[in-house]
């Protein structure tokens, strides 16, 4: 219990772990726009092969944490290393070392809007392997377009006559062509059909399998959490108030994680995963 | 774990073998993206027919290498042995995603293209012009609309507009007259010193100014200013909706948008038109006196006698046209704005473009009418 809820001694109760094992470590973070306060004092770890799922009310800085650990937020404080190397004041050419090893979904898509899709795709493997030939990189993008669940005639398609789904999906080709260890989900089910949303956490999950990623997923979706996370990490009050899987979080008598998570729709996510489980 | 740090392996390599059962291709090293070397380009060009592919001295492999191996198996139609767990998940993981995708749009011939690009271009033309008069139409209206009810004018959102548009032009603008007013002094003096008739630069600077350069570098910096900004932001809100949001509000996008816009532009740029004219004439007098000996008040009095009054309504009446033009041109590509932010772009440089070229064409007609009517 102690172990997975750390209030403000939170540095010295969070047992340090070895090298290799911790993908992403987040220790004493603070970010302020002027005088906001997000984060400060803020501590996390992910392990390596695990999807964790980050969450927290709106406005809590959950992508703004993301953002700070891929280093589109200069942190006012604090110390944040990815792969073991500190991300903090990193040389351009010391970040694109690391940038190859993961793959972002931004919240929108965030597609290349004067590209095709499969154009998309491969903007990243150009910018890094251009001596690849053009009739392979091709393949690779469309193994790539069709591994992420969209159909084979959306090569071709602009981000513009994509649906909201599909944008998701292009947006996880494009974070997937350069075969991240790390993946970087930003709320990828929001916005998206229940079936859909469900395809795409089993998309998330199988592909984690199969290519040993680490996913450091955000989201508001109490289905997502259930179905795929190994563990989930609370956000409020400028900090990670606990990590846990859900049911040490649940063993928690935190007000908010207990408001979250058995609020009339966490009970009602809890019910469909019981479910399952039973049918097996 | 299935993947281990990636950096350090050993650069990809395959060798050729003949086995018991045929022909063997081996794999060894690190078969991923960063340390494929020359290995694709190698295995296009093998021509042997392949019966086996091992995999048995793999350091590592990614789905690139996945993918190369299942690709190599399918070409040859050989069987993948010595996979370990991992290779073979993602060597099906890649087999199961091997189908036809159409990579790029359909491309036509060159010949065909270019026609299509002259018949579209002047479909475009077509209907940009019948679209602007359809919008001068809806703006109509929508003055209409405000005249009879006139709590609907947004009285905010059009001074604010005058403030954009005319309070903080007022530097450049201002600027930009003094040094055309300069310019056309000396070059005027040069000229005009061969009849031995310097005198006459304060006709030349008075008049020119306020008949015609005023208004008209006011206009092209208005359009430059505030025209490319109405097109910008009308498209930008229209990429995200917010004017489908205002329409189904029941709030009108042409009240609440384009009428405080081209109200603004109307209303400053008689005002700007005036200021640069003046502006110029003291940048004119300045070089006068400086470089030609011809005291202010001496000027003055001479601008005075020489320039009609005429002159002045010349300028001023043309000026809110041109305000009118800025505006609705700049509203009007703004609005026609969909897709994606390129779009944005491209319909602000031709707001910009069609605005400024409507302006001259217009300052041409201005010039016989104003000749015909004997203000001249």
């Amino acid at each position: 219990m102690s172990e997975i809820f750390h209030g403000d001694d939170a540095g010295e109760t969070l047992p340090e772990l070895a090298d290799g094992e911790t993908i992403i470590c987040v220790r004493g973070l603070k970010n302020a726009f002027g005088d906001q306060v997000v984060h400060e004092g803020l501590d996390l770890d992910v392990k390596k092969g695990e999807i964790l799922g980050v969450v927290g009310g709106s406005g809590t800085g959950k992508s703004v944490l993301m953002r700070a650990i891929i280093g589109l937020q200069k942190p006012v404080e604090g110390e944040i290393t990815v792969f073991g190397e500190s991300m903090i004041d990193r040389s351009e050419d010391e970040a694109t070392a690391i940038r190859k090893r993961w793959g972002i979904l931004f919240q929108g898509g965030a597609l290349f809007s004067t590209l095709t899709v499969a154009e998309n795709v491969q903007v990243p493997l150009r910018e890094f392997y251009g001596s690849l030939s053009p009739q392979l990189l091709d393949e690779i993008a469309a193994y790539k377009v069709v591994m992420s669940g969209l159909p084979a005639d959306a090569g071709p398609k602009y981000p513009a006559e994509l649906s909201g789904g599909m944008k998701k999906r292009a947006g996880l080709a494009r974070a997937l062509a350069l075969d991240p260890e790390l993946l970087f989900l930003d709320e990828p089910t929001a916005g998206l059909d229940p079936i859909g949303a469900a395809a795409f956490d089993e998309l998330t999950s199988e592909l984690q399998k199969t290519l040993g990623l680490t996913v450091f997923l955000i989201t508001h979706d109490l289905d997502t959490l259930y179905a795929i996370c190994d563990r989930v990490a609370v956000l409020a009050d400028r900090k990670v108030i606990a990590v846990g899987t859900i049911d040490e979080l649940l063993a928690t008598d935190h007000e908010w994680i207990q408001e979250y998570f058995n609020g009339p729709r966490g009970r009602a996510a809890i019910a469909t995963v019981k479910k399952n489980r039973a049918e097996g | 774990m299935p993947q281990e740090f990636k950096c350090m392996s050993a650069q990809a390599d395959f060798i050729e073998e003949q086995g018991e059962s045929g022909r063997i291709l081996r794999f060894t090293g690190s078969l991923s993206i960063a340390s494929l070397g020359n290995v694709p380009a190698r295995l296009e060009a093998l021509n042997t027919p392949i019966d086996e592919i091992r995999l048995d001295q793999l350091d590592h492999i990614d789905t690139i290498g996945a993918w190369l191996v299942h690709k190599t198996a399918h070409d040859h139609d050989a069987e993948i042995t010595g996979a370990d767990e991992d290779a073979t998940r993602l060597i099906e993981q890649v087999a199961k995603s091997h189908q036809v995708v159409r990579m790029r749009p359909d491309r036509t011939n060159a010949f065909a293209r270019v026609l299509g690009e002259i018949g579209s271009a002047t479909a475009v033309a077509g209907q940009t012009m019948l679209g602007l008069l359809g919008f001068f139409g809806a703006t109509c209206v929508a003055a209409f609309n405000v005249i009879r009810h006139p709590s609907r004018l947004r009285i905010n959102a059009v001074i604010q507009r005058f403030e954009v548009v005319g309070v903080s032009a007022l530097g450049i603008i201002g600027l930009m007259s003094f040094l055309i007013g300069i310019v056309i002094a000396q070059q005027g003096a040069v000229q005009l010193r061969q009849f031995g008739a310097e005198v006459y630069t304060i006709n030349l600077i008075g008049r020119l100014t306020l008949r015609e350069l005023g208004v008209l570098m006011t206009a092209i910096m208005v359009a430059g200013r505030s025209g490319s900004a109405f097109a910008a932001q009308l498209g930008t809100m229209k990429l995200t909706e917010e004017i489908d949001a205002m329409r189904t509000i029941g709030v009108s996008p042409m009240e609440a948008l384009v009428l405080p816009r081209v109200l603004a532009a109307v209303f400053m740029m008689p005002l700007l038109g005036f200021y640069a004219s003046i502006v110029a004439i003291i940048g004119g007098g300045m070089l006068c006196w400086v470089s030609l000996g011809i005291p202010p008040i001496t000027f003055i009095q001479r601008i005075q006698e020489v320039v009609p009054i005429t002159d002045l309504y010349v300028g001023l009446v043309k000026a809110p046209v041109f305000g009118a033009i800025i505006a609705m041109s700049g509203c009007f590509q703004g609005m026609q704005v969909k897709g994606n932010a390129e779009e944005v772009g491209l319909r602000t440089t031709a707001a910009v473009v069609q605005a400024i070229f409507m302006v001259i064409v217009l300052d041409a007609f201005f010039a016989v009418f104003f000749t015909w009517i004997d203000w001249i």
